[in-house]
């Protein structure tokens, strides 16, 4: 991919993330750190990899996603708003009584959300379910999924990595976002997922191991997920939680809290100036 | 008179309607035993078996109905309502999706096989999520009937149907519409309102209770969700006593249904008929004997009905 390209996704990545913490400390409730480092990911899908359209968003040919860790809607509804789908605006109502920005994805009510999800393990199935649909009809849209690290702990989500393998579900990629922190500490002390790759290929799965904030390993992967054939893929992307905000990093508190008004102010003064500094390389 | 199973109603029913590509058919490896079988013969291209994770089918079905599919999802009652509720209540129910599932082996009349497999509390279940249409068919012709309607409708439907083949109970031009009890037989003192395998007993009651002077009008319910109030606040009215029967737990299912819609229009006495504890192995009849599923139970708990007016 090319520099200035780069440049602009990260830019559109960190405003992903401002996005994310004004839902949540609008709300004064949500999940900071998962919807942080998840935030390139969204940037490169919406931006440059999903054929959508905001203003058909029920176009039956197009690419969906489906955020399996519903939790982090924070950032989705970040990416959908500033992609075009709902006004920027709209974005502090989140969680409020009377908004559409339900606390977790309302495929219902909130324009590009493409499945309700928030109970772990479901959407992935759920992606699955349109992936057979899209084999089904001979459609040659794809359907993307991100899963949590934490959320590999859901039973159901090897129900269906046995079934998209069983079905040779080639038009479904799984992201898992590993940033290694659930809500109450390390994967590895809560109950071990690791090792993630492994697991997905004796399931028969394409596994692809990257970095999810390098945006030529995110592209490669998903360029070498559309080539393989007859088995879906799993993307494992070693990932900072809270990316971007340095007392949100790899810490796993900031999974559900809400920052006070003064963190949130020195958070998107972080951002500013992550931003600054992009656009003056452009 | 014909005997049949309402599931083997359901897989004919399913190759009857099922001509449309749209329809989606998925099984947890029970279609032998669920009857969907007969639509993986007729339609092999759109039959999914899903192998033995009922909480991974139904979120397919979800992502299949998101894309326009009209999807049955199968399995028996225990694993479809029971262990598959959250995806059910999540995946399908909240986003109000065009899923039908299809729970067969529900109720005491699963036999044998004994507690673990004897669903008891599905209409409860079914009824506490917003939106979804519970049905339980009492004959073939209803069954057969039950599944049309569930494919006209669109969004999420639960139809309940029996291993046991089971007698008609409804006539050959029976008019099917959902939401609509039926009034199988008039009566002035005490209404028996029954769904599914107690239809039959009820009618059977009416006749012991004619012996003894008693007028006991039978409706027959198989919407239980949306409940034709309208019918039940009239049967209020005019008998002023009602007992209902079901294969059911005697919490949450057509009993509580019954006294909430009695409660709000015309309070009247109401003796429930149901499973008061766990199922067990056994021959159906002797389940039924040991459990009041019977029409002997259903006629004195009438006259206790009356007793109290």
């Amino acid at each position: 991919m090319e520099n200035k390209r780069k440049t602009e996704l990260a830019i559109l990545a960190n405003k992903i993330r401002k996005h994310a913490l004004t839902a949540v400390y609008s709300a004064k409730s949500g999940h900071p750190g998962g919807s942080l480092s998840i935030a390139d990911l969204l940037a490169l899908l919406y931006f440059e990899e999903l054929r959508i359209d905001p203003k058909n968003p029920k176009d039956p040919n197009r690419d969906r996603l489906v955020l399996s860790k519903g939790h982090t809607a924070p950032a989705l509804y970040g990416a959908l708003a500033e992609r075009g789908y709902f006004p920027v605006e709209d974005i502090p109502t989140f969680r409020k009584f009377g908004s559409y920005l339900q606390g977790h994805p309302d495929m219902k009510h909130v324009p590009g959300v493409d499945m309700s999800t928030g109970s772990l393990g479901q959407g992935v199935s759920a992606a699955g379910g349109m992936a057979l649909a899209g084999k089904l009809d001979n459609k040659d849209y794809r359907v993307y999924t991100i899963l949590g690290d934490g959320e590999l702990e859901e039973g159901q989500v090897w129900e269906q990595a046995m079934f998209a393998a069983h079905y040779k579900l080639d038009n479904l990629t799984a992201f898992v976002d590993f940033n290694g922190l659930q809500i109450d500490g390390d994967v590895r002390q809560v109950m071990n997922p690791l090792p993630i790759d492994k697991k997905f290929e004796a399931f028969g799965w394409h596994v692809i191991t990257v970095s999810a904030h390098d945006f030529d390993e995110l592209e490669q992967a998903i360029a070498e997920a559309k080539a393989t054939k007859g088995k879906p893929t799993a993307v494992v992307m070693h990932s900072v939680k809270g990316k971007n905000v340095s007392f949100m990093e790899n810490n796993a508190a900031w999974h559900g809290a809400a920052p006070n008004q003064e963190q949130y102010e020195q958070a998107i003064a972080e951002l500013d100036a992550k931003i600054k500094e992009l656009e003056a390389a452009i | 008179m014909a005997k049949r199973a309402t599931r083997e109603s359901y897989g004919a029913a399913l190759v009857q309607y099922g001509a449309d590509e749209n329809i989606i058919v998925l099984d947890a490896d029970l279609s032998k035993s669920t009857k969907t079988e007969l639509f993986k013969k007729a339609y092999p291209e759109r039959f999914i078996n899903m192998g033995i994770a009922e909480g991974n089918m139904m979120s397919v079905a979800a992502g299949l109905a998101a894309c326009g599919k009209t999807v049955f999802a199968s399995s028996f009652a225990m694993f479809a309502a029971g262990r598959a509720f959250e995806q059910i209540r999540n995946s399908i129910g909240y986003p109000g999706l065009n899923v039908k599932i299809g729970a067969t082996h529900a109720g005491i009349s699963v036999g044998e096989d004994g507690a673990t497999h004897q669903c008891l509390e599905d209409i409860a279940l079914m009824r506490s999520i917003p939106n979804m249409v519970v049905l339980n068919p009492a004959d073939d012709i209803e069954a057969m009937e039950c599944v049309r309607a569930a494919i006209e409708h669109d969004g999420p439907v639960y139809m309940r149907f029996g291993r046991l083949a089971v007698e008609d109970v409804n006539p050959a031009d029976y008019k099917f519409e959902l939401g609509k009890g039926v009034t199988l037989a008039e009566g002035t003192d005490v209404t028996l309102v029954a769904t599914g395998l107690m239809v039959g007993e009820a009618l059977k009651a009416r006749e012991m209770l004619s012996q003894e002077g008693i007028s006991a009008r039978v409706i027959n319910i198989h919407t239980i969700k949306p409940l034709d109030e309208e019918l039940i606040a009239k049967a209020a009215r005019e008998t002023g006593a009602i007992v209902t029967a079901e294969e059911h737990y005697i919490m949450g299912g057509l009993g509580s249904a019954v006294c909430e819609a009695v409660c709000k229009a015309c309070p009247v006495p109401v003796k429930i008929i149901g499973t008061d504890r766990f199922g067990q192995s056994g021959k159906p009849a002797e389940l039924f004997e040991e459990y009041g599923l019977t029409a002997a139970n259903i006629a004195v708990q009438a006259k206790e009905a009356i007793q109290l007016k």
